[in-house]
């Protein structure tokens, strides 16, 4: 099982753990899966919600008596996965943490020679609290896969589908004022409608620079302002002129003014 | 229609009025036994949520031991009987459902599939608050060794678990405890029906090798 994880953790190319169900008795193996925009790795680390958990797991895992934990040994393999996580989720790391500096400090409590002079009742085993904690922690999550059967039991049964009623049934439960709030609505909606105006687009660049090209090549010299004087509306104009900047751009016409202030006469380029 | 015709035909009426009148004012009094019962399985049928007997006496009209002597005759047809429904006691209330064994034709005809289940740290917050409530986040941290704020999210999302003002201490946080739709979902009468939280000491004694 060790190794097990070390090797899953280790190799992302191991697949979404994704039979695994949500809440699992035995623990979920830990998995690294691509994350849904591909960039990512996402890290599942089994079961270990948290340091507690770990910490059972690694009690199971030595087959050490949780009443008697080698705190030393317990430590250094707790601080190993620590360094394996870390490796591989920072946010998770953090709240792990905690308990590696409580371990520590415990392990160096564990070291400190007894007080001589105190009776065996004085004598309070440091791991005490600890040991309460993990049993308490156990108790929860006996009780959390107790729930979950539960939960799963009650799946199986069903209750009759909700009858329609007036309190339920929205067609019914309309009032006067909500049907009044509603034609507001509507009315209010109508107004913007009419004070809208889209204007119509009444041609296209492409259009307007096909226009003038074929003008300039049947007449062989076209006089702009003739050109600008052909269009309809103030936007046309300025698709005129643009389509006129377009052309000469491309160096299909070239624009020339013979005296200033004169006329200004597009002609074709021929090319080269 | 001739004038003996219309006479008989109020005489008729008149007798009618005064028995349905009659009946009414004895009504109240004279719902027998098996007539309760079945008033009381059409109720419970109707209710949306588990309905409380009190509930059940006031909407009849009788005293709540009745309903209490209909319900327990109710639930022994029930029982006995080959039926697919069963009678059961929920969240204080009676509540009518299909029996378990029957899941399979009942989810296939529903077209539904189990909806997804509440993940691990969830479950766990929650069974901290149905044992310990009211709880605060940080005694609960102190359980779970870990922090638990989309758990106790996804739990008052799903109302499991409500509110329940704030304890008097440093920082004054909040206090949670589990709601009625934790009973309903849980299949629980109330919350006496846990299983005491001692007798998971076993599982967690089962550490020692």
């Amino acid at each position: 099982m060790d190794d097990n994880r070390q090797t899953t953790a280790s190799e992302p190319a191991d697949g979404a753990n994704d039979a695994t169900p949500t809440i699992s008795v035995v623990g979920a193996q830990p998995s690294i899966a691509p994350g849904d925009d591909g960039d990512q790795l996402q890290v599942t680390l089994g079961e270990f919600e948290g340091p507690l958990d770990l910490l059972l797991y690694l009690i199971r895992q030595e087959q050490v008596n949780i009443y008697d934990i080698p705190i030393a040994r317990i430590t250094d393999e707790y601080l190993r996965y620590l360094q394996l996580m870390k490796e591989l989720d920072l946010t998770v790391a953090g709240d792990f943490l905690v308990m590696a500096a409580q371990l520590i400090e415990l392990k160096s409590r564990m070291l400190l020679p007894r007080d001589p002079l105190a009776t065996e009742e004085e004598i309070e085993d440091p791991r005490n609290e600890l040991v309460n904690r993990l049993l308490e922690h156990e108790k929860f999550k006996a009780a959390a896969q107790m729930l979950w059967s539960r939960a799963t039991v009650e799946q199986a049964v069903f209750t009759r589908a909700e009858i329609e009623t007036d309190k339920n049934n929205p067609e019914v439960a309309v009032g006067l004022f909500d049907l009044l709030s509603v034609f507001q609505e509507i009315l209010a909606r109508h107004k913007e409608e009419v004070m809208m105006e889209i204007e119509r687009e009444e041609i296209t660049m492409a259009e307007m620079i096909e226009r003038l090209r074929n003008m300039v090549r049947s007449a062989g010299e076209l006089n702009v302002l003739r050109f600008f004087e052909q269009a309809k509306s103030r936007r046309e104009l300025v698709v005129a002129f643009l389509s006129v900047l377009e052309l000469v751009r491309l160096s299909e016409i070239s624009l020339r003014q013979r005296e200033t202030f004169g006329e200004i006469t597009a002609t074709a380029v021929t090319p080269a | 229609m001739s004038n003996k015709a219309k006479a008989a035909a109020s005489v008729d009426d008149e007798v009618e009025l005064v028995d349905s009148s009659d009946s009414e004012i004895l009504g109240e009094r004279e719902i027998g036994d098996a007539e309760l019962q079945s008033i009381i399985e059409a109720l419970i049928f109707v209710a949306d949520e588990p309905i409380n007997p009190k509930t059940i006496a006031d909407v009849v009209k009788v005293d709540r031991e009745a309903v209490d002597k209909a319900i327990a005759a109710l639930v022994n047809d029930y029982d006995g009987g080959n039926g697919g429904l069963q009678l059961r006691e929920i969240a204080g209330g009676w509540q009518i459902a299909t029996r378990a064994e029957f899941h399979e034709h009942v989810r296939a005809y529903l077209k539904s599939k189990p909806s997804a289940k509440l993940s691990l740290a969830s479950l766990e917050t929650l069974a901290v608050i149905a044992y310990r409530q009211p709880v605060t986040v940080p005694e609960i941290l102190e359980i779970r060794g870990v922090q638990s704020p989309s758990a106790i999210k996804t739990l008052l999302d799903k109302r499991l678990i409500v509110a329940k003002g704030r304890k008097e201490t440093v920082g004054r946080p909040m206090m949670y405890g589990t709601s009625k739709e934790f009973l309903i979902q849980f299949g629980l009468k109330d919350l006496s029906e846990l299983p005491s939280i001692e007798d998971f000491q076993d599982l967690a004694g089962g550490l020692e090798p």
